[in-house]
Parts: structure tokens; C-alpha cells; sequence
């Protein structure tokens, strides 16, 4: 049996619980999976997908989940990709029980289908040593603000909290990587050549004689690596934020995300989102399931995207940026 | 930076991270508040992680020389 026949919308199910977007009553297995509860290949058997934003999740619920799982489930559980955590082996008629006890700690089933996902992160600046930016707290108040929030197909967001873009920024319909832009105090500088040696992108040089740096911004990846090495402080912080991604998408048609703005702040960002979401469903109207960088990609939609966008971006904007860039992974 | 006398001296040059940093701070631990290390160490990773890991650590690099491929640091052992 093939996974896309047992997704059919013929097939439906009666359940107890509310599914995002539904009451509860008899269900197709589609209206099942937008709400999280995804149907296996065994009679009965669903898997429930718990939103872990960001992949963080408190001991209390995932203990909480073990013994759901333990109760209801199967001998294990299971990681996604985008870091929830799913129980399966789940039988449609304990959903009600599993729901209960879950949200006993406040653990949500994730969502599926076309709307806003959970939005995925790395540890960002917290204690991890490269981080630039709170990627956590912005998984909070994006995923309270935005989850579930219907669109014209399935739209990500992540956050990765520096260049490295542990959380593919630049594979998501919508996503934000810290960066610092880096500036030099000539006072404090003892032409010590490190940051030099330091930066991997060669945007640094050091002055033959004196050893002070020779700074090339275009080169500049923002990731801050001659800041922290710098012994005398001479390089610091300047503008600091994100940088912003869109268009992109994996699957068995890729797409490379676009740079449309640098350096938005935190506050920015959810109205970014919002702002991008309406834009979104305004032009995908009458378009079935498309993705954004589909979109993106028709003739026009770049600067009809960037003109909607321009009291958000204001000065932070990219100009002229190109349209998502589509990767071929099958050769 | 020949100005600063020198309590100990730590090749890393062939460590890997994270045992460079990890072989300075061991290092750094025999030494008093006040006390200066020379750390000889590789350009690349460990110049951008041990700088970084002795500043966060409340150390002071109050000397630095570029040699070849090596730099070498002097370390003011912090509280
Ligand atoms: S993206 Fe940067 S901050 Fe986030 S986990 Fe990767 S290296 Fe660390
Ligand atoms: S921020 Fe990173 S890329 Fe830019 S100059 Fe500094 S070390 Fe190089
Ligand atoms: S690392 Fe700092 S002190 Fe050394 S050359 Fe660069 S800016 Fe100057």
C-alpha cells in the first residue's frame, strides 16, 4: 500500500477531540494529518506529532510524553526532522486520553498541512559559543503568534543563529539568521594580526607594516569570529540582527532561498512574517498549492513582494534581489 | 611582548579543538591570578576558539606575536 492512497480523503474516522480548523465528529484522515495526527499504514494506527518549538522541550512534558507513549503508544518515539517529537502506534480511539494527558503540561499536537509550522532553530546565543541571536525566544513568539495560521500551501520558518545556518535558512519559505556587523576602534587596535588569521571569508587583511586590519565589507559574512577573537576589544558590535531569507524549499525541486533584507530587528520580525503571509495569500489566490518561491519565481513577483514589504524593510532592504533559486538534486 | 615575564609555556600547536582550550585552561589552573602563560598556537580554529575561550573565562591576552603559520599569546591568568 502506497503512503499517499491512506492519506485518502475518502477514508474517515470518528474522533473525540477537536483537530485544528475542526470540531470533533467523523474526520477525514486529511483533516486528521493538518491537525497532527497522522495516519500509519496499520489499522487504526496514527501517529500523534507533539510540537517541540525550536526542539526545545521542558523535562516536565517529555516526561509527560514518555508516559503517554508508554500507555498509548509503541516501545519508542519518534524525532522528525523538524525537530517534533511524534508518538505512533497511537489507536484513534485514545485520542481524546492522549490529548487530555498531554496538555496536562501544556504540550500541543503540531500541525501539518497548509498553514504556518512549527518553526524550527538551533540553541542560538543562549550558551552556544558561535550564536548571535535569541533563536529560542523568537521560536516562542513566532510559533504563539503565528501557529496555525492558514496559507496557500505548507510554510516554514526556522532560525539559525549565525552564518553556519544550522537550521537551513536558506531551505525555508521564511527565515531569519542572526548577524553582526563588526567595526574597528583604530584606538584600542595593537596590530596583533589576529583577526586577520582569524576570518574565513578574507574580509579581513592585515596592513603589512603595521598589522592593523584592512577591512572589505562585501566580503563579510556578519559572523562576528574577529569580535571574539580580538584580544584588546578593538573590533566590536556594530548593527547587529537578522538576516532574512524567503522563497526557499526542499523536497525533489529545491529551491535556495532569497536574501531580501539584513540586519531587521527582533521586533521586525513577526510583523515580517505577517506581512509576508498576507502577501502570500493575496497572490496565491486561484493557484492551488503553491509554495512561496514558486511564486516568487513568476515574472514580477520579486518586486510586487519587495514593494509590499517596503515599510517593514524600509533601509534594511536588499535591493533588486533575485528570485529563489531552484536546485537540481536529482543528477 | 617581550616585556612581560613569562611563568609557563603550552604548546597546542598539535592539539585539535576542543583540546587546546581545554589543555590551556589545565594549564592555566596551575598558575596564580596575575601569572602569565605563553600559549603557542595554531592560525585556523584554535586562533578563533582559544582567544575567544580565555576572554569569556575572564582571562587577559596582554601580548600576542605572529610567527609563521604560529602565533603566540601571553596570558594574564584572570581571577
Ligand atoms: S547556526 Fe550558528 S549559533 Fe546556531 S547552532 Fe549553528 S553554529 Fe551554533
Ligand atoms: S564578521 Fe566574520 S566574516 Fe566579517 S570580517 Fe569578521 S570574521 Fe570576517
Ligand atoms: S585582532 Fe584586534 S588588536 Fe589584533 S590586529 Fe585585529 S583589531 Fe587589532
Amino acid at each position: 500500500m502506497l503512503d499517499h492512497n491512506i492519506e485518502d480523503e475518502k477514508y474517515k474516522v470518528e474522533v473525540t477531540v477537536p483537530v485544528i480548523g475542526k470540531s470533533a465528529g467523523v474526520l477525514s484522515f486529511n483533516d486528521l494529518k493538518t491537525g497532527g495526527y497522522i495516519k500509519q499504514r496499520q489499522k487504526d494506527k496514527f501517529t500523534v506529532r507533539c510540537m517541540v518549538p525550536g526542539g526545545r522541550l521542558p523535562i516536565k512534558k517529555l516526561k509527560k510524553i514518555v508516559e503517554v507513549a508508554e500507555k498509548y503508544g509503541a516501545d519508542y518515539v519518534h524525532l522528525s526532522i523538524r525537530q517534533s517529537l511524534e508518538i505512533p502506534y497511537v489507536d484513534y480511539h485514545n485520542f481524546d486520553k492522549v490529548v487530555a494527558e498531554l496538555s496536562e503540561v501544556d504540550q500541543k499536537v503540531a500541525s501539518c498541512g497548509p498553514r504556518v509550522r512549527v518553526p524550527t532553530a538551533c540553541s542560538g546565543c543562549e550558551y552556544n559559543p558561535n550564536g548571535l541571536s535569541d533563536t529560542q525566544g523568537l521560536t516562542k513568539v513566532v510559533n504563539d503568534k503565528f501557529f496555525g495560521a492558514e496559507c496557500n500551501h505548507k510554510f516554514k520558518t526556522s532560525f539559525s543563529g549565525c552564518p553556519i545556518d544550522c537550521a537551513r535558512t536558506s531551505e525555508m519559505d521564511l527565515a531569519f539568521q542572526g548577524a553582526v556587523f563588526p567595526e574597528w576602534e583604530e584606538e584600542k587596535c595593537t596590530g596583533c594580526r589576529i583577526c586577520a588569521s582569524a576570518c574565513q571569508e578574507d574580509a579581513i587583511h592585515d596592513h603589512p607594516e603595521t598589522g592593523e586590519p584592512i577591512f572589505f565589507p562585501d566580503k563579510c559574512l556578519y559572523c562576528a569570529d574577529c569580535i571574539r577573537a580580538c584580544p584588546t576589544e578593538a573590533w566590536v558590535s556594530g548593527k547587529t540582527g537578522h538576516i532574512v531569507r524567503i522563497g526557499g524549499k526542499h523536497g525533489r525541486h529545491p529551491f535556495k532561498g532569497s536574501v531580501v533584507a539584513k540586519f531587521v530587528s527582533d521586533e521586525d520580525v513577526p510583523v515580517i512574517i505577517e506581512k509576508t503571509v498576507e502577501w502570500y495569500n493575496k497572490h496565491g489566490v486561484g493557484k492551488g498549492r503553491i509554495r512561496i518561491g514558486t511564486l516568487l519565481r513568476e515574472e514580477g513577483m520579486m518586486q510586487s513582494y519587495m514593494e509590499h514589504m517596503k515599510d517593514v524593510f524600509k533601509d534594511k532592504a536588499v535591493k533588486d534581489p533575485k528570485p529563489p533559486l531552484e536546485i537540481n538534486i536529482q543528477e | 611582548m617581550s616585556d612581560i615575564k613569562v611563568d609557563a609555556v603550552l604548546d597546542i600547536t598539535n592539539e585539535v579543538c576542543p583540546m587546546t582550550f581545554v589543555k590551556t585552561k589545565l594549564k592555566l589552573e596551575t598558575l596564580e591570578t596575575g601569572q602569565h602563560l605563553e600559549v603557542i598556537l595554531n592560525d585556523g580554529e584554535p586562533l578563533r576558539n582559544v582567544p575567544r575561550s580565555l576572554k569569556e573565562e575572564g582571562h587577559r591576552i596582554v601580548g600576542t606575536k605572529k610567527d609563521g603559520t604560529k602565533f603566540h599569546l601571553i596570558v594574564e591568568k584572570g581571577m
